[in-house]
């Protein structure tokens, strides 16, 4: 039997899905800001000479990049009331659980591109005179952003695909809003596709930024 | 403690792990005095240049440079950041790799030092770096990026840019041995102008004819110890320890 494709009913569910995308940008655009913040201080602990700091830090670190998202946000959200006494409303488990998540990669390139840079330039802001900030500010980092920027650019194209696992806990994200749409049209194949062009069409010019980023400055 | 005495470590010590690099050495420069560090390599000459200003941090012993000093023997902890760095910020230093920061251009690098540490204003920064730049030879280059220049030219740059900080000291950490053989006269030339205006400077060094001409004094090291000191011409041209006999040996050939 042929199937017939016919994408005109979803016109009638762009609200739905307007929606769908808002959440789906906004979590990552919140997760990836909170999760880089959180990503600098996990990589600069481990970078310290504090011995706990980096047991601790390393262990997080471990513990979020070698299990699943959707096991860490189960988690979260029903495992952790339950410890704690702790209620957390879904969009706050999934921002904690993506924020948490996203750091412990963040923190990973992070760390990578500060040790990237070579042990000569800190021995040349050192005898400058300069202190710890200011080598990390003037020398370190400008030197090892150019480096992070492309697998930080990549490490954010997954963590919006992640956002695809918040619907486990009901977050109207845009997968989330495809499944009501299925379930109310009985047309999984048309709503999934269209979830993917818009996946696509976010994610493309993203994409295309970081390989433009990875080109070598001035070249 | 005399005044005239730029530079004095007392019984320095400093080990990695298990291995002893410095052992209990004690060494005065004078101000205005050009002092050559030689000896095999292995024998911690570049430790000890690194000591003077911190860079490498001694497990024993007291060092002072210009009004700055230091004392290792009493105390476990290490000095703080700030001190450090004020210490550091008052010695000049010149590395075998250049080490000029690729992501500023020629005139940024020799700013550098003057506005992030001592906060002088770009405007005054600019000029110095612009006069220092014009005394190693280089006001051509102030807009260029350091990857666009000669082995040469990065280190007459890095020589100004240790300059801008107006130090008490100035230490070349074989500043010369990156080079290729046709660039090193350039670097050289620059040092030995240094070392007429006055300037206090230690040099660790394989150019032995230059050590000789331009040096006031050599210092002989092997195995972590000073092994002989003294004028520079009469500890090349007649060594009287045996190892400084058998080291300079090997280069007695282009010491013409």
């Amino acid at each position: 039997m042929q199937y017939q494709w016919d994408f005109g009913f979803l016109l009638q569910y762009k609200a739905l899905i307007g929606v769908g995308v808002l959440y789906t940008i906004g979590f990552t655009i919140a997760t990836a800001v909170s999760g880089l913040v959180v990503g600098c201080l996990v990589a600069l602990l481990r970078l310290s000479h504090l011995r706990a700091a980096t047991w601790v830090v390393t262990a997080f670190i471990e513990v979020f990049r070698c299990t699943p998202v959707l096991v860490q946000l189960v988690w979260c959200y029903y495992a952790l009331p339950m410890l704690t006494g702790l209620e957390l409303t879904p969009a706050t488990a999934a921002f904690l659980t993506l924020t948490l998540y996203g750091a412990s990669f963040y923190g990973e390139i992070i760390r990578g591109g500060i040790i990237s840079v070579d042990l000569g330039q800190w021995d040349a802001g050192r005898a400058l005179g300069m202190r710890r900030s200011q080598l990390m500010r003037r020398v370190v980092l400008p030197q090892a952003l150019r480096r992070m920027v492309p697998p930080l650019v990549n490490q954010t194209v997954l963590q919006l695909k992640n956002t695809s696992l918040l619907s486990v806990l009901a977050v109207p994200d845009l997968l989330y809003q495809g499944q009501l749409i299925t379930s109310a049209s009985y047309r999984p194949l048309e709503t999934y596709t269209m979830i993917a062009v818009i996946y696509f069409a976010i994610l493309f010019p993203l994409t295309r930024l970081a390989h433009r980023l990875e080109a070598r400055p001035g070249h | 403690m005399s005044n005239t005495r730029m530079i004095e470590l007392i019984g320095v010590q400093k080990s990695f792990g298990t291995l002893q690099v410095l052992k209990d050495i004690s060494l005065t420069v004078d101000k205005g005095a050009v002092v050559a560090l030689i000896g095999p390599s292995g024998s911690g000459k570049s430790t000890l240049l690194r000591s003077i200003n911190l860079l490498t941090v001694p497990n024993s012993g007291y060092i002072r440079v210009g009004d700055h000093a230091m004392d290792f023997s009493s105390t476990q902890t290490l000095p703080r950041d700030r001190d450090l760095a004020a210490f550091r910020a008052r010695t000049g230093m010149v590395f075998q790799g250049f080490n000029l920061f690729p992501h500023m251009t020629v005139e940024q690098n020799v700013m550098e030092g003057p506005v992030t540490v001592l906060g002088t204003p770009k405007a005054e920064a600019r000029e110095l770096a612009l006069a220092l730049l014009a005394k190693v030879g280089l006001a051509d280059k102030a807009g260029m990026r350091p990857d666009s220049l000669s082995g040469g030219q990065k280190q007459r740059v890095a020589i100004a840019r240790a300059l801008a900080m107006k130090p008490d000291v100035m230490l070349f950490d074989e500043a010369t041995s990156a080079l290729d053989p046709e660039l090193v006269g350039e670097v050289l030339a620059v040092i030995r102008s240094l070392a007429a205006e006055g300037m206090t400077m230690l040099l660790v060094t394989h150019e032995m004819a230059f050590a000789r001409d331009v040096a006031d004094r050599v210092v002989f090291m092997r195995d972590g110890c000073v092994v002989e000191e003294g004028d520079a011409r009469q500890v090349i041209e007649q060594p009287s320890h045996p190892a400084t006999q058998a080291f300079l040996s090997h280069f007695h050939n282009g010491l013409a």
